[in-house]
């Protein structure tokens, strides 16, 4: 049931860039805090293209459809993902977009971007970081989805078991793109030229 | 009991493991193949049986024959795959053997593509292979309801002697959501007294039991259809399984199954928010189709809606079902996509205009 508690996530890039798994992390962080949620991912042809995306669905009530036309929120970690999906947001909705990819562009007046070149970042840092946990990070603090603590808690579970030293990249990259929103604001309200 | 966050196809493969799956044989083909994937890591485990088949008929027919012996096997397959294992199935029927075929749909005809659909309703209901018989289908509309349905479609495929299968889209097997495994509850029946095993106490003495499919001698098809026939009105009698939402005081009945329905569903409420008496009638079993269930949630209805990801292929079953006590109107997505909230309720509208002169109930 579409209510107002129900919030719609779209998350896409290309493969490799961890899309699927910064979805499915929003998902189990959803029934952490005991929501409703779905995930469903493009599958098969568009897979094998090299692009990835995946719909969220996070609600307090029984969800009709895993598929949706508008989003409240984008995270587009590629060029081709933005240019195919950035429509997808709704009016007033929130992209997150990793700006190392998608160069400059033209912006929708209706929504808000924060853009951040979350690949350069990765790249640069001296720590290991990833950048699609670097984007939830980011998505969590500016929207207040769902709480840090669930989404920590997802992320001891999604994260290979035989491999803990991932659990503290996924970690130390959540709290970096967390700890990015308050440098982002002024940015992107700059760049949207209010 | 904890919920846990599972993808479809998963879901239905670790519930026929829970069932007691023995066997499984398949043959990739995309949205099902994550059942393939995970019982070829999870039966070995169990010291149970999987074999990558080299085809769908090498599969289909695996089955038939570790399903002859009382064991309890499936295969797993999409559309244009299934069309291949008719024949095998209309030979299941005949020999009453206990198959059991997962369907997860993909868009036709012909190879068409790997999208969502729900374009099998004719061959998984009326059957694609030759002659009189019939196929158990049960079609879920969540991933919780495709695990408790993996489980009946065994049940009933063993208390029935009879193929059966699960029924469900590219998007019940490719999607996650919460879902909650409980242990499997039904009791599988006996099959010592037909499963052509040759084993057991007496087994050498016992005489010769073979299943078969060919009936040449006197009357023996005759007879053999009377008694097919007879158990699918038992079948018909007994394993009807439907959803009723908000139906009683509603003047538009909606009919749809899987996850047509549950979209449905939130237009029902929708709908009734703005003022238009909604209701969904939902087939959970889609063979034995609910025809007496439908026939009187439709009584006093201004119009049925049917909504199906095909050309309206169960439109003609709820027409049957109901003989003409109301008008029956169709909406239908092809080619793999996915219908969506809105258009559902434009229609809604648009039906609640156009009949809002008629009187419930006028047609009877």
């Amino acid at each position: 049931m579409n209510s107002n508690s129900e919030k719609r996530i779209i998350v896409a890039g290309f493969g490799g860039q961890g899309v699927l798994f910064l979805g499915t992390t929003l998902s189990e962080a959803a029934i952490i805090e005991g929501k409703n949620t779905t995930w469903i991912p493009s599958y098969g042809a568009e897979m094998r293209g090299g692009s990835a995306n995946c719909f969220v669905t996070i609600s307090n009530n029984e969800i009709a459809s895993p598929v949706f036309d508008e989003a409240d929120f984008g995270v587009f970690l590629s060029r081709a993902a933005i240019d195919k999906f950035e429509n997808v947001v709704t009016k007033g909705g929130l992209a997150l977009v990793n700006s190392s990819m998608t160069g400059e562009r033209l912006l929708r007046d209706d929504i808000e971007y924060i853009m951040e070149p979350l690949s350069d970042l990765a790249a640069r840092s001296k720590e290991k970081m990833l950048l699609n946990i670097m984007a939830l990070g980011l998505l969590i603090r500016k929207t207040g989805i769902l709480t840090k603590e669930s989404v920590i808690k997802a992320l001891e579970k999604v994260s290979s078991a035989k491999k803990p030293e991932f659990l503290k990249f996924n970690i130390e990259s959540f709290e970096a793109g967390y700890n990015l929103v308050k440098a982002v604001q002024s940015k992107t309200l700059e760049k949207i030229g209010c | 009991m904890t919920k846990v966050l599972m993808k479809g196809n998963k879901a239905i493969a670790q519930a026929a493991i829970n069932a007691g799956l023995e066997c499984y044989f398949g043959y990739p083909i995309t949205p099902q193949n994550e059942i393939g994937e995970f019982m070829s890591d999870e039966m070995p485990k169990l010291g149970k049986t999987y074999i990558s088949a080299e085809s769908e008929l090498a599969a289909v027919n695996m089955l038939i024959g570790a399903a002859s012996t009382g064991t309890l096997s499936m295969t797993s397959s999409s559309s244009c795959a299934i069309a291949l294992m008719q024949e095998a199935i209309s030979a299941m029927a005949t020999a009453e053997i206990p198959g059991v075929i997962i369907s997860v749909m993909r868009a036709g005809p012909g190879l068409g593509n790997i999208t969502p659909s729900q374009g099998d309703y004719f061959q998984a209901t009326k059957g694609g292979g030759n002659g009189d018989y019939r196929t158990i289908v049960l079609a879920p509309s969540s991933i919780n309801e495709a695990v408790e349905l993996t489980y009946k479609t065994f049940y009933l495929a063993f208390k029935y002697r009879n193929p059966a299968m699960l029924l469900a889209d590219g998007i019940i097997g490719q999607m996650m959501e919460p879902v909650e495994i409980k242990p499997f509850n039904y009791k599988i029946p006996d099959t010592s007294s037909w499963a052509a095993d040759g084993v057991g106490e007496g087994a050498d003495k016992r005489p010769f039991r073979k299943l078969v499919s060919l009936h040449m001698q006197g009357d023996d098809l005759p007879r053999l259809n009377k008694k097919l026939q007879a158990k699918y009105a038992q079948i018909q009698a007994d394993e009807v399984m439907y959803e009723e939402f908000m139906t009683e005081d509603a003047e538009i009945l909606i009919t749809a199954f899987g996850t047509v329905a549950r979209v449905a569903k939130s237009v029902v409420v929708q709908a009734r928010e703005s003022g238009i008496k909604v209701g969904l009638f939902r087939p959970i079993t889609v063979w034995p189709f609910p025809s007496d269930e439908l026939k009187k949630a439709a009584k006093g209805k201004k119009v049925i809606l049917d909504i199906e990801l095909n050309e309206g292929q169960m439109l003609l079953d709820v027409k049957a079902a109901i003989e003409g006590v109301c008008p029956v109107e169709s909406l239908s997505k092809l080619g793999g996509q996915f219908i969506r909230g809105h258009e559902i309720m434009e229609k809604i509208s648009e039906l609640s205009k156009k009949y809002s002169a008629a009187k419930a109930g006028a047609a009877c």
